[in-house]
């Protein structure tokens, strides 16, 4: 692997890491199963580009988007906890129904934003090449956003949300309006999931409408990936889990195509991802007595996801 | 003062699995009081007790607490006037969530959530004197997960979280059923002190007459969705639980009677 590629893949891996901690918040925090994310990444993106491209602020485009992504988490959330659809089926609809959301906002399939002024512009200015700088920015970014993830979910309002996941009766009964809980739950990890969306698009140079299939996997596949190398006792591990998980399953697939060995291709990615995923899920198991941290059986007859 | 008046509802009504639940209960506990509730399985005291803590909406009747109807109100708001143990030792708290970050979530029962830590220091030494009081050597597990601890261990610590923030009512659901005897009678004990001391109003839902003789000030039987005796003071501590058992015997022989003569 050369070094471009190896920072490449680093790059792509960190923008994947703040849909990651979005997985996290849904899946694991709200144990809400939410594919949402599959439209909501495309939102992101879709949102930012037709903004940068009609002239806008690309911060605020980037604002904006995050703000898009939330609104598609509480219609998800919604449907769940007011109109009582399965929380799968609720977030297969919005996802869906973002498809032609996406495809309207940008009026047509794609957004090219080359020579656009991006979020990352003031990078190119720098003496350092881009492919090494942008990693970097990104970097401080994802720190920057996991640590108010940790704070926030350490103080009593996050705690509270913590608790509707694993226990809502309970939840209840210490004056928790679950219901509020998962709309807000729902609204912020989408809104990761969006501004990951943004940040693709403009570091990638377009926005297209079918940016979103499969990232809900490739979310997953950092967020049990990273469950599978450390130990998630905390919230400040979680989220470490996360974004390194994110890092790693982009380093694992560049390591995959580039083995000549194997013979695999740029299509053969999905194939990949899907046995990647499984493997991490089978991995823990296997980990478990060297882990710290955690209880024997504390998955036992738990669903994988 | 926790009045029911008129409680009925019936669950998948107008379908064959139509089962009235709840048939009209009336039940006044005066403030300070220590109500037991017994009855065979069917007799409507889970679901009385889910109506009071709000999980369940009677069809029919009121609830009032400190004479303001809360009927309606749904079980995070009603939080705040009512707290409440239940059964499965797993129910009560968050298995994956620490000990303090439980405790932590019963602090702030009845009141606003800010974005503040949920634990810090101070609270933590809170924390850890009321713990203490268990003996069970868990002040020094405060950031030990819920689950690892036994059920009697969750139950009793359930106890503690439920009395940390004040309350109208404490709803005790079977909360020893589920536990061994010598871990029943510890959790139990731990209870009646913990009423005593801050004069609960409370009600006990309990599978065992005797448990139900034994503790609290009143004694209530429901049977087929109604109260069908209310025994209190001195006529409660001259009870046995045989005389309690003719009585229920009697209950259920005067319905038999009834139906042999609609049946006649």
């Amino acid at each position: 692997m050369s070094q471009i590629a190896f920072l490449g893949a680093i790059e792509v891996g960190l923008l994947f890491a703040f849909v990651a901690l979005g997985v996290y918040l849904s899946f694991r925090v709200l144990q809400f199963p939410d594919l949402t994310v599959d439209g909501s990444f495309p939102l992101g993106a879709a949102v930012c580009a037709a903004m940068i491209v009609a002239g806008y602020n690309p911060y605020v485009a980037s604002l904006m988007a995050a703000i898009a992504g939330a609104m598609a988490g509480v219609v998800t959330a919604w449907l769940n906890v007011r109109l009582k659809i399965l929380h799968l089926l609720a977030s297969i609809l919005t996802m869906i129904a973002l498809y032609s959301v996406n495809l309207r906002i940008m009026g047509r399939p794609n957004v090219a934003l080359l020579g656009e002024t991006t979020v990352f512009t003031p990078l190119e200015s720098l003496e350092t090449p881009m492919y090494i700088t942008l990693p970097i920015a990104l970097f401080v970014l994802v720190v920057i956003v996991k640590l108010a993830l940790d704070w926030f979910l350490n103080s009593e309002v996050g705690l509270a949300m913590r608790a509707t996941g694993v226990n809502p009766r309970m939840a209840r009964a210490q004056g928790i309006h679950t219901s509020g809980y998962i709309i807000g739950g729902m609204a912020l990890s989408n809104a990761l999931v969006a501004f990951a969306g943004a940040l693709f698009a403009q570091s990638q140079g377009a926005a297209d409408v079918t940016l979103g299939v499969g990232v809900i996997v490739v979310g997953l596949a950092a967020v049990i990936g990273g469950e599978a190398i450390i130990s998630t006792a905390t919230v400040f591990r979680a989220t470490i889990a996360c974004i390194l998980g994110s890092i790693l399953y982009r380093l694992a697939v560049a390591g995959a195509l580039n083995a000549d060995v194997l013979g695999l291709k740029a299509q053969d990615l999905n194939l990949i991802t899907a046995v990647l995923v499984a493997l991490a899920m089978v991995l823990p198991g296997v980990r478990m007595p060297f882990r710290a941290g955690r209880g024997q059986g504390r998955n036992k007859g738990r669903r994988r996801i | 003062m926790i009045e029911a008046k008129g409680l009925a509802v019936t669950f998948n009504p107008g379908s064959p699995m139509e089962t009235p639940a709840m048939r009209g209960i009336d039940l006044a506990i005066p403030e300070g009081e220590f109500v037991t509730v017994i009855g065979s399985n069917g007799a409507g005291k889970s679901t009385f007790l889910n109506a009071l803590a709000g999980e369940l909406k009677p069809d029919q009747g009121n609830i009032l607490i400190d004479n303001q109807d809360v009927t309606n109100w749904p079980t995070a708001k009603r939080a705040g006037l009512v707290a409440r143990v239940f059964q499965d030792p797993l129910g009560g708290s968050c298995a994956n969530l620490t000990i303090e970050e439980n405790l932590a979530l019963a602090q702030a029962r009845g009141r606003n959530r800010g974005l503040g830590a949920a634990v810090y220091e101070s609270l933590r030494d809170e924390f850890r004197a009321h713990i203490a009081r268990l003996n069970l050597g868990l002040e020094n597990r405060l950031g030990d997960r819920m689950e690892l601890l036994s059920g009697g261990q969750r139950q009793a610590v359930s106890l503690l979280m439920s009395a940390l923030q004040p309350m109208k009512i404490l709803l005790l659901d079977e909360h020893t059923a589920a536990l061994d005897p010598k871990t029943a009678a510890f959790v139990l004990e731990l209870t009646e002190e913990i009423v005593a001391e801050r004069g609960l109003t409370t009600l006990m839902v309990t599978h065992s007459m005797r448990q139900a003789l034994d503790v609290g000030n009143r004694t209530v039987m429901l049977h087929e969705g109604r109260v069908v005796l209310d025994v209190q003071g001195d006529e409660k501590k001259g009870m046995t639980v045989e005389d309690l058992l003719h009585m229920f015997e009697r209950v259920r022989g005067a319905e038999l009677d009834d139906d042999k003569l609609l049946l006649s």
